[in-house]
């Protein structure tokens, strides 16, 4: 699980980017508190091969499932 | 997301024709929109520098920050933030400021200024793109200024408290506020106007993101070519509005508040697009944040402020060539100004390499 809460883009799909290079992990759990990286992250997701979906945790807080495409 | 594609150009188009129509209404030449010159304005203005010829309080300025935080307040998406690294913030605003004043732009002036023709600001496309790289090598290293974290509300208002301000100055003109009667600070389209372009302009960029940075960036990064929709957008608009309105001119030869010290202005806007990067967005997406709530970002724009203030009291800005009664007089940047960008470049690989944080990754 990466958490990326308190930062701001384009770190946390910088974030996830190096784990994805690094493991290429099936599945990823992706924690969020900006509406921006929500964005950007599943934007990343789709140009390379995995689906994101995103849920809201909190007040101000997201999660966000990245999928590796079959 | 179809919604988002489409939001990205049209917000595009909108900052383009905005800095066409005000630069009809009074604005300076290629200067419709311009982050770094209108708050080096702002600092002239409120006297923080003396250099009579730009000192004027823009509302444009005033109605991005609004717009901005409108739209969020409106979107659910305004968010108290704070805590990331302010101190190196405000420095990294000054050394953006130090950098796009040498070359007589900010990124978004950058695009105005191809726009018409300007061909000199070249170099500072190559440049501003060079600093994008270096940031992004630093990026992929595992540079961060750190987390922010929630903070009280109040905290989010200060730069939109501040630009209420600033427009009540304006409107009020006390004896204290100064205004230009000649240069670019004199020429300036009607406040209302101005202000409604700023507010536009301010509620689409939040809604869409729109950075100057960010788009060349995120191709660096991700080979992600979205954001560059909006830079594409912003100077495609400008063209063809030059072109219609004759304005177009496509020469080296004297531009309008522009100079041929190409390697300066190369190295000037690589220092901006380096800063932006580091910031995680140019001039333009440091309002509209600090127009969402963060903390941090207004600390840069008062960082941006101080950086004007220190670049003119200081003797670095860049000067514009001038052509009088057919007689040309070359400007450039002086060697204040080249000791200052060199300052700047130095600071920014200190900064860049003192905020490598190997251990930020997957927890």
């Amino acid at each position: 699980m990466i958490d990326a809460r308190g930062f701001s883009c384009p770190m946390p799909v910088v974030m996830v980017q190096k784990e994805v290079k690094k493991s290429a992990p099936d599945q990823l759990e992706v924690l969020v508190d900006d509406p921006c990286a929500v964005e950007n992250i599943t934007r990343f997701a789709n140009n390379n091969g995995y689906t994101a979906a995103s849920r809201k945790t909190g007040d101000e807080e997201f999660a966000l499932t990245l999928t590796k495409k079959a | 997301m179809s919604k988002n594609k489409l939001l990205l150009p049209l917000t595009g188009v909108i900052v383009g024709l905005a800095a066409l129509v005000l630069t009809a209404l009074g604005n300076p030449a290629n200067m419709g929109f311009c982050i770094a010159c209108f708050i080096r304005d702002i600092a002239g203005g409120l006297g923080l520098h003396s250099a009579e010829k730009v000192q004027y309080l823009r509302p444009e300025i005033v109605g991005l920050v609004l717009g901005a935080t409108i739209a969020a307040l409106a979107g659910k998406e305004f968010r108290a933030r704070a805590g990331s690294a302010p101190a190196l913030r405000f420095v990294l605003g000054m050394i953006v400021m130090v950098g796009a004043l040498a070359f007589l732009g900010c990124p978004l002036r950058m695009v105005i200024r191809l726009g018409g023709g300007d061909l000199t600001a070249i170099a500072g496309l190559v440049g501003f793109a060079a600093g994008i790289g270096a940031g992004v090598v630093f990026l992929k290293k595992g540079f961060s200024l750190g987390r922010a974290r929630k903070v009280q509300q109040a905290d989010g208002f200060v730069l939109p408290g501040f630009v209420i301000a600033i427009l009540a100055l304006l409107l009020l003109a006390p004896s204290f506020i100064r205004f230009s009667q000649a240069g670019p600070g004199a020429s300036h389209a009607p406040w209302i106007a101005a202000l409604a372009g700023g507010l536009i302009v301010g509620a689409l960029a939040q809604k869409s993101r729109l950075c100057m940075a960010g788009g060349l960036r995120d191709v660096f990064l991700f080979r992600d070519f979205h954001l560059l929709i909006g830079f594409v957008a912003i100077f495609a608009t400008v063209l063809v509005g030059n072109l219609i309105m004759g304005n177009y001119n496509p020469t080296l030869a004297v531009q309008p508040v522009a100079h041929h010290d190409y390697l300066w202005s190369f190295l000037g806007m690589a220092a901006a697009g380096w800063g932006s990067v580091l910031l995680g967005g140019c001039p333009l997406r440091q309002l509209i944040l600090a127009g969402e709530g963060s903390g941090d970002s207004a600390v840069t724009i008062f960082g941006m402020l101080v950086g004007a203030a220190l670049e003119h009291n200081f003797g670095m800005a860049g000067n514009a060539d001038t052509m009088t009664d057919g007689v040309f007089t070359a400007g450039g940047v002086a060697q204040a100004g080249r000791i200052g960008i060199v300052i700047a470049l130095v600071l920014l690989l200190i900064i860049s390499i003192a905020n490598i944080h190997r251990e930020e990754k997957a927890k």
